[in-house]
């Protein structure tokens, strides 16, 4: 009991060290304020875009094509995960496919896909999509076959066949499997966001930097890099939430 | 080969001139080689053998799981809410993702009974093993006694004719095994369900069972079948005074110690 009462406020001592030394050195002079704004700056920066409604506003955008893109990578990409690890032959037709598309950075498909769909929502939730598909369908798949054959055994002798043995063995068994590709998605999901719009978007996280950086508002980029450190925080917790709801039955 | 359909009275469980092989890139292995065994109803069989004599092999078979290269079994005849065979397996028994409750329900889910019949026979089931308190449990929440209870009661609880049981105390520590064959006899001789147990424990075999099948090294066939002559109620103080106890185990060994040679190169 202790000893998480003292990691967790290790967990919160660390960054405000950091900042208050931040903080520190700012008003001593050793940084300049016109290249690194304090803390302080950087968060009245925050509560002044706050009041105008332009931080809430680019964070909808951005979380809600993240959410979006989310939804539209990891659904086909857990059931074709699934088949692929219960189905020896579906597993033999794509997974050179999917070997050979997986490590290509999916920012590199960004131009072709604007070029395909144009710079509005559609691109932006195809690229987030894009960027998760694989991760999930492989560690999906994983997650099938790192079963153990007993599981298996055992439906089938109580007389689960093909779907049944799919709905009570395969998906429950992978999900653990499943939650570790979504967490590492996640990330690659806000990377990948935030990249789509530095590079063509008129609203999002990613504009705002960007849009920032051609002013030369430091303190807004600074606001826009921690609004996404924050974004990536309550993801993450969202997704260990939701895993101990739907996973009860592990640790 | 056919999986028919028990048509003679007196038998509850028939494998005929069983054959099988184990596929490897090798080649086939033979695993058994012209098993043959009649368990009559309400009967409790063992059968021993030494390791990788195809023992699992064989009772996955009369599972139906799968099909044998060559030969014939015969199992009761399906019936609506009633599993012909169940197994309770040894190791991995129960699915971690199910409650204690969900795991016993398994079997009357697959079979399509209605959600109440469900629910209360597999509340009778839990109350016998004396779990109904852990159902909203999940497995690795109890202990591996515990889980052995819960993959018991499941196959019961499909009210199963015959009971196929593969070294279901095996992974337990000697005291909980003890008390579990206690609640195995109790309820074979409440309910009389045909029992076939493969277990490589003499033991064990010669504590619970009517009937010893002793098979020979892979490829596996039954070399000997020999009646208990213990009487029952077979409490455990008892057949361990009782000299015939000893004489039995000692034949068993003289059973199994030739294939346990023969198995070494």
């Amino acid at each position: 009991m202790t000893g998480r009462a003292a990691d967790r406020a290790l967990a919160l001592l660390s960054p405000i060290a950091l900042l208050a030394l931040w903080e520190g050195l700012s008003h001593a002079g050793v940084l300049d304020a016109r290249y690194v704004p304090a803390p302080s700056t950087v968060l009245g920066t925050l509560a002044a875009m706050t009041r105008t409604g332009e931080l809430p506003y680019n964070v909808a955008v951005s979380v809600q094509r993240i959410v979006l893109g989310f939804l539209l990578g990891a659904v086909p990409a857990v059931a074709v995960g699934l088949s692929m690890g219960v189905s020896r032959s579906v597993r033999a037709a794509l997974m050179p496919l999917v070997s050979a598309i997986y490590p290509i950075p999916k920012i590199a498909v960004y131009p072709l896909i604007i070029f395909y769909l144009g710079i509005g929502e559609a691109s932006k939730l195809s690229i987030v999509a894009l960027s998760i598909f694989f991760l999930v369908l492989l560690n999906t798949m994983a997650g099938v076959l790192g079963l153990d054959e007993a599981y298996v055994r055992m439906a089938r002798a109580y007389g689960a066949r093909g779907s049944a043995v799919f709905a009570t063995v395969a998906f429950p068994g992978a999900l653990p499997s499943i939650f570790t590709g979504l967490k590492l998605g996640m990330g690659f999901a806000l990377i990948v966001i935030v990249g789509a719009e530095l590079l063509g978007s008129d609203a999002g996280i990613g504009h705002l930097i960007w849009r920032a950086y051609q002013i030369f508002a430091i303190d807004v980029m600074f606001a826009g890099l921690l609004v996404t450190a924050a974004l990536g925080w309550i993801a993450t917790a969202a997704l260990d939430w939701l895993e101990r709801r739907v996973l009860p039955w592990r640790a | 080969m056919k999986t028919a359909v028990l048509a003679q009275p007196g038998v509850a469980l028939a494998a005929s001139a069983v054959t099988h092989a184990y596929r490897t890139d090798r080649g086939d292995i033979p695993a058994l080689r012209e098993v043959s065994l009649r368990i009559a109803p309400g009967e409790f069989c063992a059968l021993i053998g030494p390791s990788g004599c195809g023992k699992t092999t064989l009772l996955l078979i009369l599972a139906g799981l799968p099909r044998p290269a060559g030969g014939t079994v015969a199992v009761p005849p399906a019936q609506p809410g009633r599993l012909a065979s169940a197994v309770v397996f040894q190791g991995i028994c129960t699915f971690p993702w199910m409650t204690v409750l969900g795991n016993v329900e398994y079997g009357l889910r697959m079979l399509g009974v209605p959600r109440p019949e469900r629910a209360r026979r597999a509340e009778a089931e839990l109350r016998r093993v004396g779990l109904w308190t852990f159902r909203e449990a999940y497995p690795r929440q109890l202990s591996e006694g515990m889980r052995q209870r819960v993959s018991i009661a499941r196959a019961l609880a499909t009210d199963p004719a015959v009971l196929l049981m593969d070294e279901p105390f095996a992974s337990l520590d000697e005291q909980t095994r003890l008390v579990l064959q206690d609640q195995l006899l109790t309820l074979w001789q409440e309910q009389r369900p045909t029992i076939l147990f493969v277990t490589h424990s003499l033991d064990e075999a010669a504590r619970l069972a009517d009937r010893v099948l002793v098979m020979s090294a892979r490829p596996g066939r039954i070399k000997a079948d020999i009646p208990v002559p213990l009487p029952r109620p077979r409490g455990y103080r008892d057949v361990r005074r009782d000299p015939a106890y000893g004489a039995f185990t000692a034949r068993l060994w003289d059973e199994l110690e030739t294939e346990l040679e023969r198995r070494v190169p």
